[in-house]
């Protein structure tokens, strides 16, 4: 495995935006993240950049545990895409500076204008030293995504956190930014989290799929699995609410997700669930398996 | 009668750079009962077209063409009279509630506001309760603040206030843009609740072409300020056929559909800056099928579709 974790908690004062999650990412593997806004999905990508550091449970790269006291070789192998490429860039930087500084802060021997340029060109931006002196606004929202990748890719790393990385760009512009990564991921068997509220995201280029649900995952598995046969009642009602024209029935379940500071006992999914039982408020779910199966945190489920 | 009646809609934003056509003659039609989808990208002019409704465009913007609400032109109303339709015969629902609503007022006053100064209503505060509920909130939300609601609720108090006058038609800017799915599937229930139920006209505008197949009658999809195809709406979302919708239809792919497995629909470049439109087909520096012939050529919407590659 090159990045796990296990009974991951990361805590802020009372609220608890990830609550126990085991979870395992294999080399050249894509995994879907996916869950609504609050559910700790972008807590937990944090925790995995060690932005974040765990209240309890582990956070391992290759088998280590992570040592808090020195991360800066960590995250040269952990690299971040951020959502809005525009706020993620330096507007007085160049393209050139922008994807040179990581290899600055590193320190990393060779030739800075060639390391520079394979990025680019890895990024889809060709030919790179027509991007080297131009600046964020002059450049369209596909291209500064591309420049924000390449600032990632510079620094050859093993995983690649991508939090939201189309939803900010044009509906003609994501296939592309989601081809390159699914190319990335072919040529430099690179590992890819994709922290994402968009399930068609997720049916276009994910292996695996974890859905979140106020701190925990309460379903994982194969994308084709989750997507398809979804068996917890929230991927039901999510994969539901998909605007699609050849719907079955919604699901649209009512309010929003409850408070992570007054996570309720039992299945936490229970007060919204449409299927709940009694003993659903009292019984405790065990944390799902990290293994590559279709796992379900649902009593139901048995 | 239409309820709303584009004839022939111009856009041009005055710039150093010499005027910039953001909307290049549009021609559509919106009846009472029914939901028209605006679709299209950033910079196609979907929002200025939608601005255009109540006038509501910055100085720099000249208007040409008709814009018949209830057969009246809007563009040459005067002040006075554009003013008292402004919220009581159209009114909109922008996207990005929490900057569009007032953070040190409480949001029934501010639903309220429209009621008072179109004297719509004799009791305020039990029409302000009605349209609480109409929204699906309860009535004691109206002494909340914004910043006390979350991103649905505001939402749902931008469309309460939309309705606050009664009007006959909504213009709806991407109104569940910033939203999550759940949230999402619910402010367009309620959307097109009250579109039924009420008798009222709608105008949504997306970029997300699943959003509008599943809640629009019609959709007019956008590029480069014209209406490139326009047709029923689950026509135009199960079988599109000029190359920019398909490339839309597949931006936002169907879960299960085994042609998008592994294989995201982009299209390469990007859409053009509306100061520097390609001349002939504006969409030809992008489109899969383009021939010599789009290079030049303009083209004209035959049949709901402007593109002389199709049905040729």
């Amino acid at each position: 495995m090159i990045l796990s974790t296990r009974d991951l908690t990361v805590a802020f004062g009372p609220v608890r935006a990830v609550d126990g999650v085991d979870l395992d990412l294999g080399a050249g593997e894509i995994l879907a993240l996916v869950g609504e806004s609050g559910c700790g999905k972008t807590t937990l990508a944090r925790t995995l950049l060690g932005l974040e550091k765990p209240t309890a449970g582990t956070v391992s790269f290759e088998g280590r545990p992570l040592d808090y006291k020195r991360l800066k070789g960590y995250r040269r192998q952990v690299q971040l895409v951020l959502q809005d490429p525009l706020g993620a860039l330096n507007p007085r930087h160049t393209v050139y500076d922008a994807v040179a500084e990581g290899l600055r802060i590193h320190r990393v021997p060779g030739d800075e204008q060639e390391l520079v340029a394979q990025a680019l060109s890895r990024a889809g931006l060709r030919p790179p030293e027509r991007f080297f002196l131009r600046y964020p606004h002059e450049l369209s929202g596909g291209q500064r995504q591309r420049v924000v990748i390449a600032g990632a890719l510079v620094l050859e790393p093993r995983v690649l956190i991508a939090d939201e990385p189309v939803s900010s760009l044009d509906a003609s512009v994501r296939g592309e930014i989601l081809s390159l990564l699914l190319r990335l991921r072919d040529e430099l068997s690179l590992t890819v989290l994709v922290v994402t509220h968009d399930l068609g995201l997720a049916w276009n280029i994910a292996d695996r799929v974890a859905v979140m649900y106020l701190g925990r995952i309460v379903e994982c598995g194969p994308a084709a699995d989750v997507l398809q046969s979804p068996e917890h009642p929230y991927t039901q009602a999510l994969l539901s609410v998909v605007p699609d024209v050849g719907h079955t029935e919604q699901i649209v379940l009512s309010g929003e997700p409850p408070d992570p500071a007054r996570i309720p006992s039992g299945c936490r999914f229970h007060p919204r669930c449409p299927v709940v039982m009694a003993e659903c408020a009292t019984t405790m779910l065990a944390v799902l398996s990290p293994d590559a199966g279709h796992h379900v945190a649902c009593l139901r489920h048995r | 009668m239409s309820l709303l009646e584009f004839r022939d809609v111009t856009v041009d934003y005055a710039s150093a750079e010499g005027p910039i056509p953001a909307v290049r003659g549009v021609t559509l039609l919106v009846e009472r009962g029914e939901v028209l989808g605006i679709a299209g990208e950033s910079g196609c002019g979907k929002s200025t077209l939608a601005a255009t409704v109540l006038r509501l465009l910055p100085e720099n913007a000249a208007i040409g063409g008709e814009m018949l609400l209830d057969d009246v032109d809007v563009l040459t109303m005067k002040w006075g009279k554009l003013r008292s339709v402004r919220w009581a015969e159209a009114a909109i629902v922008f996207q990005g509630a929490l900057h569009a609503l007032n953070p040190v007022q409480s949001i029934g006053d501010q639903i309220a506001e429209p009621i008072r100064l179109h004297k719509t209503a004799k009791d305020v505060d039990a029409r302000v309760a009605q349209l609480l509920m109409q929204v699906g909130l309860p009535a004691s939300r109206a002494k909340s603040y914004p910043h006390q609601l979350s991103g649905g609720q505001r939402q749902r108090v931008m469309i309460a206030m939309a309705l606050a006058c009664s009007p006959d038609l909504i213009v709806a800017d991407e109104p569940t843009t910033a939203l999550d799915v759940m949230v999402q599937a619910q402010v367009l229930d309620l959307l097109t609740g009250l579109v039924r139920d009420l008798g009222m006209g709608m105008v949504l505008i997306s970029h997300d072409l699943g959003v509008l197949g599943t809640t629009c009658d019609r959709i007019a999809v956008m590029y480069a300020g014209q209406v490139v195809e326009t047709g029923a709406a689950l026509e135009i979302f199960d079988h599109p056929k000029h190359p920019y919708t398909k490339a839309l239809a597949g931006a936002f792919p169907r879960v299960g559909d085994p042609a998008a497995r592994y294989a995201p629909v982009g299209l390469p470049g990007d859409p053009p800056y509306p100061g520097d439109i390609p001349a002939g087909c504006a969409f030809h520096p992008r489109c899969p099928i383009a021939v010599d012939e789009c290079t030049s050529a303009s083209v004209a919407l035959v049949d709901g579709v402007r593109c002389i590659r199709v049905g040729a």
